[in-house]
C-alpha cells in the first residue's frame, strides 16, 4: 500500500469573483482620490501659457512647452531638492543601518520595545520636532553656546540657516522611514547563515560583507526610497532650518499654489517632480534588482 | 587596556545603539523640558521650572480643540485605511486574479510620490468640483495614503504565515469559512494591528497633505506651523510630549500583555 502525502499548497479560494470583491471599495478610493487628481494635475498644468504668462489672458499653454518652462525657470530648488535628499538619505542609511542591525540580532527580549522607540517620535509631531532642532541649534540653544565657549564660534556666525542644517533635519525627520524597512529584512535573515560564514573560517567583516549585506539588499532599497522621495518633496526643514538660498522645489511650488495661486505653474512644477521622482525610482529599483517591491 | 579596547569591540553594536536613540531622542527630551518652561511670549530662552503649563494644556486658544481633530481625523481615516487596506491585501495574498500588475502599482503608486504632489493634486481637484474644504477633505486624503502602508504591512503578515497551519484546518473538516475566522484570521490580526498603529501616527502626525486639504480646520501639527512663527506657547509641548508618552504606555502595556499571556 502506497501512502500519498499531498504536497503543501498555498490555499488558494476558487472563487473567481471574490478577489475582485476585496479590491473594490480600496480601489475605487485610490482612483477617485490619488489616479484622477494626478491626471486632472496634469490637465491643470497646461491651462495657460506659462512663456508668455499673462495670468488675464486664456491662451492655453502646449503640453511640453509649459513643463519645459516651468522646470528650466526652476533648475536651482529642483537641482537642490535631489542633491539635499541624497545626502540626507546617505546620512540616515548610515544611522540607521547599525541601529537596525543591533535591534534585529542584538536586542533579545527589547527588540519590540526598541522598534516602538523608533516610531515613537512621530506622536511629538514633526513639526515640533524639526522647531526644537532649530532651537537646541539656534544662537540662544546649548550647542551654540558650547560652541561659543570652546572659542568654536562667534557670535556672528550660526548653525541654522544653512544647507547643512536642512540636510540634518531632514536625515533625523525620516530616520524611522529608513530603520524599519531595514529591520525588517535584517529580521528575516535565519542567523544559521551567519554561524554558517563563520564556520566557513569567514572573519566577522567577510561574514556582514558577503552575507549580511546581500541578504539586507531589499531593506536598504526600500528604505532608502522610502527616505529619498519624502526628503525631496518636503519644504519644512527648509523653510525652518533653512535660509532663502537654500530654498527646495518643495517651498517653490508650495507657495506657488497656496500663495501665488499660480495654480497652472505650480501643476506644471509638481508633475516634472513627480516624473523625475518616478524616473528616479524605476532606474533604482532596476538597478537594485528587487522584482517586487509592494 | 587589552580587555578595554576588547569591550568596545565586542560592544561596538549596543554602543552605537544607545548614541543611535540618543540623537532620536535629542528634541523630544528638549520639547518635554521646555514644556516646564516659565515661558512669557515665545518658550525660547529657559526662564525657570514651573507645572503651569501641564495644569492649563488647553490654556491657549484653539490647541485642544485642534488636537480634537487630529485625533478625530486619525482615528477615522485609520479604521476606513484599515479595513480597505487588509481587503485588498487578501486578495493580493490569497487570489489569484487578472489585472495583479494593475492593482500593484495602483498601490505603490502613493508611496512612490511626494506628498507635495499627493496634496496638491488632490487640492486641484476638490477646487475643481467644488468641494469644502475641510474636516472630511483631510479625512479623505488621509485614508488615501495610508491605504498602501496598510496593504504593504498586512500582506507582509500574510506571506510569512506557515500555509500548513491552513492546511491542517481543511484536513480537520473545517471550511474555508471557519479557516479564515479560527486560524487565518488571528494569525494575521497582529499585522493588521501593527498596520493600524502605523496609519494612525502617519496620520497624526501629517502635516503636508494636511497644509493643502485643511481649508479652515486646524489639525495640531498645523497650530503647530502656524503659532511657531509668533513663538510657540509652551502648551504644545506639553501636548506634543503627552502624545509622546501616552503612544509609549499604551504600546508598552501591550508588550506585556501579549508576553503574559505567551508564557501563560
Amino acid at each position: 500500500m502506497t501512502l500519498t502525502v499531498a504536497p503543501v499548497k498555498k490555499p488558494r479560494s476558487r472563487k473567481i469573483g471574490m478577489p475582485y470583491l476585496l479590491l473594490l471599495p480600496g480601489m475605487l478610493w485610490l482612483i477617485t482620490f490619488f489616479l484622477i487628481p494626478i491626471l486632472t494635475l496634469v490637465k491643470t498644468s497646461v491651462n495657460m501659457d506659462l512663456k508668455n504668462y499673462d495670468p488675464t489672458s486664456a491662451a492655453t499653454g502646449s503640453f511640453w512647452g509649459n513643463f519645459w518652462e516651468a522646470f528650466r525657470t526652476h533648475e536651482a530648488p529642483f537641482a537642490r531638492s535631489f542633491i539635499y535628499a541624497l545626502a540626507a538619505t546617505l546620512i540616515a542609511l548610515c544611522i540607521a543601518y547599525p541601529l537596525a542591525y543591533g535591534i534585529a540580532f542584538k536586542a533579545g527580549r527589547w527588540k519590540n520595545v526598541l522598534l516602538v522607540l523608533v516610531v515613537a517620535p512621530f506622536f511629538t509631531s514633526f513639526i515640533l520636532r524639526t522647531i526644537a532642532w532649530k532651537q537646541i541649534l539656534g544662537q540662544q540653544g546649548p550647542v551654540f553656546h558650547l560652541l561659543l565657549n570652546l572659542h568654536l564660534v562667534t557670535y556672528q556666525s550660526h548653525i541654522t540657516a544653512s544647507a547643512g542644517a536642512v540636510i540634518a533635519g531632514l536625515s533625523y525627520n525620516f530616520l524611522p522611514f529608513m530603520t524599519l524597512p531595514l529591520y525588517s529584512s535584517l529580521e528575516r535573515i535565519d542567523p544559521r547563515t551567519l554561524e554558517a560564514s563563520g564556520d566557513l573560517y569567514a572573519n566577522a567583516f567577510t561574514t556582514f560583507r558577503k552575507v549580511t549585506l546581500p541578504l539586507s539588499l531589499p531593506g536598504v532599497v526600500a528604505g532608502t526610497l522610502l527616505t529619498f522621495i519624502p526628503a525631496a518633496g518636503d519644504y519644512v526643514n527648509a523653510e525652518i532650518l533653512g535660509n532663502p538660498s537654500t530654498t527646495m522645489i518643495g517651498n517653490v511650488i508650495n507657495a506657488q499654489f497656496l500663495r501665488t495661486s499660480n495654480y497652472t505653474l505650480a501643476a506644471a512644477l509638481s508633475f516634472v517632480f513627480m516624473v523625475m521622482i518616478i524616473g528616479i525610482v524605476l532606474f533604482y529599483i532596476s538597478r537594485a534588482g528587487t522584482e517586487e517591491l509592494v | 587596556m587589552k580587555s578595554l579596547s576588547r569591550w568596545f569591540g565586542r560592544n561596538l553594536i549596543r554602543i552605537y545603539m544607545v548614541l543611535g536613540f540618543t540623537y532620536l531622542f535629542i528634541p523630544i527630551l528638549y520639547t518635554i523640558i521646555f514644556s516646564f518652561n516659565d515661558y512669557i511670549k515665545s518658550n525660547l530662552v529657559w526662564r525657570g521650572f514651573t507645572w503651569h503649563n501641564w495644569q492649563t494644556p488647553c490654556g491657549v486658544p484653539n490647541i485642544c480643540s485642534d488636537l480634537g481633530n487630529s485625533l478625530k481625523i486619525g482615528l477615522l481615516a485609520t479604521f476606513v485605511a484599515t479595513i480597505l487596506g487588509t481587503m485588498i491585501a487578501f486578495a493580493l495574498g490569497r487570489y489569484a486574479f487578472k489585472g495583479r500588475p494593475f492593482v500593484n502599482t495602483l498601490i505603490f503608486l502613493p508611496m512612490a510620490s511626494p506628498e507635495l504632489v499627493l496634496g496638491a493634486s488632490l487640492l486641484t481637484i476638490f477646487i475643481n468640483l467644488g468641494f469644502n474644504l475641510g474636516f472630511w477633505t483631510i479625512v479623505i486624503a488621509h485614508v488615501m495614503f495610508c491605504i498602501s502602508f496598510v496593504v504593504v504591512t498586512v500582506k507582509a503578515r500574510i506571506a510569512s504565515l506557515d500555509p500548513r497551519l491552513e492546511q491542517a484546518a481543511m484536513d480537520l473538516y473545517a471550511n474555508e469559512r471557519e479557516t479564515f475566522r479560527r486560524i487565518t484570521f488571528p494569525l494575521v490580526a497582529p499585522g493588521i494591528a501593527g498596520a493600524a498603529l502605523l496609519a494612525f501616527s502617519l496620520s497624526f502626525d501629517d502635516f503636508i497633505i494636511t497644509n493643502f486639504n485643511s481649508g479652515t480646520v486646524e489639525t495640531f501639527p498645523l497650530f503647530v506651523y502656524h503659532n511657531a512663527e509668533r513663538g510657540l506657547p509652551a502648551q504644545a509641548n506639553v501636548i506634543g510630549s503627552s502624545m509622546f508618552l501616552i503612544a509609549l504606555i499604551i504600546v508598552l502595556a501591550g508588550q506585556i500583555v501579549s508576553r503574559k499571556r505567551k508564557i501563560a
